[in-house]
């Protein structure tokens, strides 16, 4: 560090010593790659033709970067650099295990292949103002919060997802667009307010940020120090961000407004950030604490999924359906979080990447239902299946996964939910993700029973036929994109379930990860 | 806010401001100061012309989109970041150089050009959200 | 100092959780720029709070031997100061266009994007 000419200091006690392998910047490449692309696209925000195309390269390459550093940690354990060469827990620790590069994976896909839809769905105005550069810095955000290892940091990728995230839902200024938005926006604030007092505390009881040395100081401060209340904080802090009862309603006030690729991107990405976090403090720096507030976790989590899906059954917009089968999902998330049992975290991070894929599929649906049928009510739209018949069948399957019916990828995680809620004798709650379940079917069957299988509305709707960059083809190429692979998680489980569970066991016992910080006979 | 007295001087006032807030910017690197205060410095100088003299003039003197200044800097950020790839050292790791310039040893570093960046990221983004609330304030 | 300086903190939050309890969009901002400063507050508290030398190690010495300011706080005040300046100033435009756009900055009164008395889903055809 000193600048040349000063007396050298020996900076070994401070300092990692050892090269830095290039594999190792795999970890942050899937955080770094989309904040160049963003960058770029803002210095040439002129040239909108381009900007398509460096947003997908950036994407996919961030895509890939994630994919091989998903392969590389489930084959060699978890994957740490530590920035600026500082020994941890200075300097702040990116830090991939199973869990975060999963859903890395899963989020990053999602968002090369939005990318590609919303090029049918925003125009020139909407480029140049910056619709690309805000998605990809919102990938970025997102990543960062999966793939860090430093709780301030998470919180500051929280605020980069949150802020680019405001960006892309104004995107138009349309009114409807500012009421949601103004309630959004205070919401998320105060949500990641309670984030960093939370953090605050927990910094004045560890004296540390490292998760990773939290989760080794825990222990020895449980007597002393108040971790119940930074556990329940937390509670709070990342329930609102996920849209848990009773802290959700700032989800269907704001989801349906913007343009309908931005809404699939918020549906699949940024309420699984919640729940990520959730399960990070929970199961790895808080365990005791979670055992104790478990009860909670699972009246929210049976609370947030009936009210969510009755919430749907009452709407006639079919982006404010989706908005409520989207919190009725958080519910079931949150189900396997209360277990806290091996099998049901592992139901818990299955349904997280199903749900990532299918809710921002459902969306995109609806926006191609949107152009099929002219409306987005269902007092207007009808006879889609005889119209088009292949949009149909991609409903019909997107219905069923929804739901958590065979042969897609709900199936899976809502049976080990369900199991492991009856093997901790917690037959409330497996009644409740069974009930939620019908209801969901009853919820988005409807959907699909009006507004594909029945011939005719009643009320004329005016067709407004905007100008398309591409082909509805590509729409149902995107769309089918994304129902491949929760078919394939649906039919041939096996190497998904697999991986769930090596992250669920990763945040269970987290030997591996704190290993990979703190190396076993080196470093403080 | 358009009185004669504040037009006439707004433009030097600007011209100073900018140029303490590079000086800040500059400073900052081992007394207080940095890219963040300068760049907060420099964006109210253009606020400030801004209100004397109206958005249209501080746009066309800006030259760029204070959008795409914001995303320079964020690329200049990340890119003297990625430094350290050359060097097998983490991300963001400090490097340091001297370059001999016109008989003067010059220090330069990463952090210094990192520094740089946040300089215009605050100045793009702040100006950007200073143009649009006095752009709105008269229509 | 650490005692008065939590009952400060305490103070902040009690008003910022009242103003943003308003109906008024004008008074949950002011609410949230007081509940960021808490938020500051308490971390520099939580740091604890040293008078002592600011944390510079002298020229050719190793370590430091006194006792010195802990200096992370300030770097996670300086982050979060950043952060809410950023997110307020958003919020500032948000709500100021929201009051042009929608004529009204009572949340009760904004109900474009949840209109009242929507009719329910047709119920069969």
């Amino acid at each position: 560090m000193a600048a040349p000419g000063a007396t050298s200091i020996d900076t070994a006690a401070a300092h990692i010593a050892g090269a830095t392998a290039l594999a190792d910047w795999l970890v942050i490449a899937p955080v770094a790659l989309p904040i160049l692309g963003g960058a770029l696209l803002l210095m040439v925000r002129h040239r909108t033709r381009v900007h398509a195309v460096l947003a997908f390269l950036f994407l996919f390459a961030s895509f890939l970067s994630s994919a091989f550093l998903l392969a590389r940690v489930v084959s060699e354990g978890p994957l740490v650099m530590t920035m600026g060469r500082w020994l941890p827990p200075f300097g702040i620790t990116f830090n991939a295990d199973v869990l975060g590069a999963t859903f890395a994976t899963a989020a990053t896909f999602v968002a090369t292949v939005a990318a590609v839809f919303a090029l049918r769905d925003i125009n020139v105005t909407g480029r140049r103002y910056g619709f690309y550069s805000f998605l990809l810095l919102m990938v970025a955000g997102v990543d960062g919060a999966f793939l860090t290892g430093d709780i301030f940091n998470l919180y500051v990728w929280f605020e980069v997802f949150v802020i680019s995230s405001f960006g892309l839902l104004v995107l138009g200024s349309e009114r409807r667009q500012i009421d949601g938005a103004t309630k959004y926006a205070v919401l998320n604030l105060v949500a990641t307010t309670v984030f960093l007092i939370t953090t605050g505390m927990l910094y004045g009881t560890f004296g540390t940020l490292n998760m990773a040395d939290i989760a080794r100081k825990a222990e020895g401060l449980r007597e002393t120090g108040p971790l119940m209340t930074i556990a329940t904080l937390y509670l709070l802090a990342f329930g609102m961000k996920a849209a848990a009862f009773p802290l959700n309603y700032w989800l269907p006030a704001s989801y349906h407004t913007p343009r309908i690729v931005t809404s699939a991107l918020f549906g699949g990405l940024l309420t699984k950030v919640g729940i990520y976090a959730l399960l990070r403090t929970m199961m790895t720096l808080f365990p005791v604490e979670r055992e104790v507030l478990s009860g909670l976790i699972g009246w929210i989590a049976v609370a947030t999924m009936l009210l969510g899906i009755l919430g749907a059954l009452a709407q006639s917009d079919v982006r404010r359906i989706i908005g409520f089968v989207v919190i009725s999902g958080i519910g079931v998330m949150l189900s396997g979080l209360a277990l806290g049992t091996p099998l049901g975290v592992t139901g818990t991070i299955l349904y997280a990447v199903h749900s990532i894929l299918v809710m921002t599929a459902l969306y995109l649906l609806a926006g191609l239902m949107h152009e099929a049928g002219g409306s987005y009510s269902l007092h207007e739209t009808a006879g889609l299946y005889r119209s088009h018949p292949l949009l149909a069948a991609m409903a019909l399957l997107l219905v069923l996964a929804a739901a958590g019916l065979p042969p897609l990828s709900g199936l899976w995680p809502k049976v080990m939910l369900v199991k492991a809620s009856i093997e901790s004798g917690a037959w409330w709650l497996a009644s409740a993700i069974l009930v939620s379940s019908i209801l969901t079917v009853i919820a988005l069957g409807r959907v699909f029973a009006l507004s594909f299988w029945r011939m005719d509305a009643g009320e004329t709707v005016e067709r407004t036929d905007a100008e398309r960059a591409i082909s509805p083809g590509a729409g149902y190429g995107v769309l089918a994109a994304l129902i491949v692979p929760a078919i394939a998680i649906g039919v041939y489980p096996e190497p998904f379930l697999r991986l769930a569970a090596a992250a669920a066991a990763g945040l269970a016992d987290p030997a591996s990860y704190l290993d990979a910080v703190f190396p076993p006979g080196g470093g403080s | 806010m358009r009185t004669v007295i504040f037009r006439t001087t707004a433009p030097y006032l600007t011209s100073l401001m900018v140029l303490f807030s590079v000086f800040v910017l500059l400073r900052g690197h081992n007394e207080p100061g940095g890219g963040f205060i300068g760049g907060l410095i420099a964006a109210s100088a253009f606020a400030i012309y801004g209100i004397a003299c109206g958005v249209a003039p501080v746009r066309r003197a800006l030259y760029f989109h204070p959008m795409g200044l914001a995303g320079f800097g964020l690329f200049l950020s990340a890119m003297s970041g990625f430094v350290s790839l050359a060097k097998g050292v983490p991300f963001l790791t400090g490097i340091w150089t001297s370059v001999n310039l016109f008989g003067v040893s010059l220090d330069l570093s990463t952090i210094l050009f990192f520094d740089i960046g946040v300089y215009f990221v605050v100045v793009g983004s702040i100006t950007s959200i200073a143009l649009a609330l006095e752009e709105r304030e008269r229509d | 100092m650490e005692t008065a300086l939590a009952g400060l903190v305490g103070l902040f939050y009690a008003v910022a959780i009242y103003l943003m309890l308003s109906k008024h969009i004008i008074r949950v901002l002011l609410g949230i720029v007081i509940f960021g400063n808490a938020v500051n507050m308490t971390i520099f508290t939580a740091g604890r709070i040293v008078r002592e030398v600011p944390p510079i190690i002298p020229a050719g010495a190793e370590r430091i031997e006194s006792v010195v300011a802990n200096p992370l706080p300030q770097a996670l005040i300086l982050t979060a100061i950043v952060i809410s300046f950023s997110f307020f100033a958003f919020l500032l435009v948000l709500a100021y266009r929201a009051y042009q756009e929608l004529g009204t900055d009572d949340t009760d009164e904004m109900r474009v994007a949840e209109p009242e008395g929507e009719s329910l889903p047709p119920l069969g055809y």
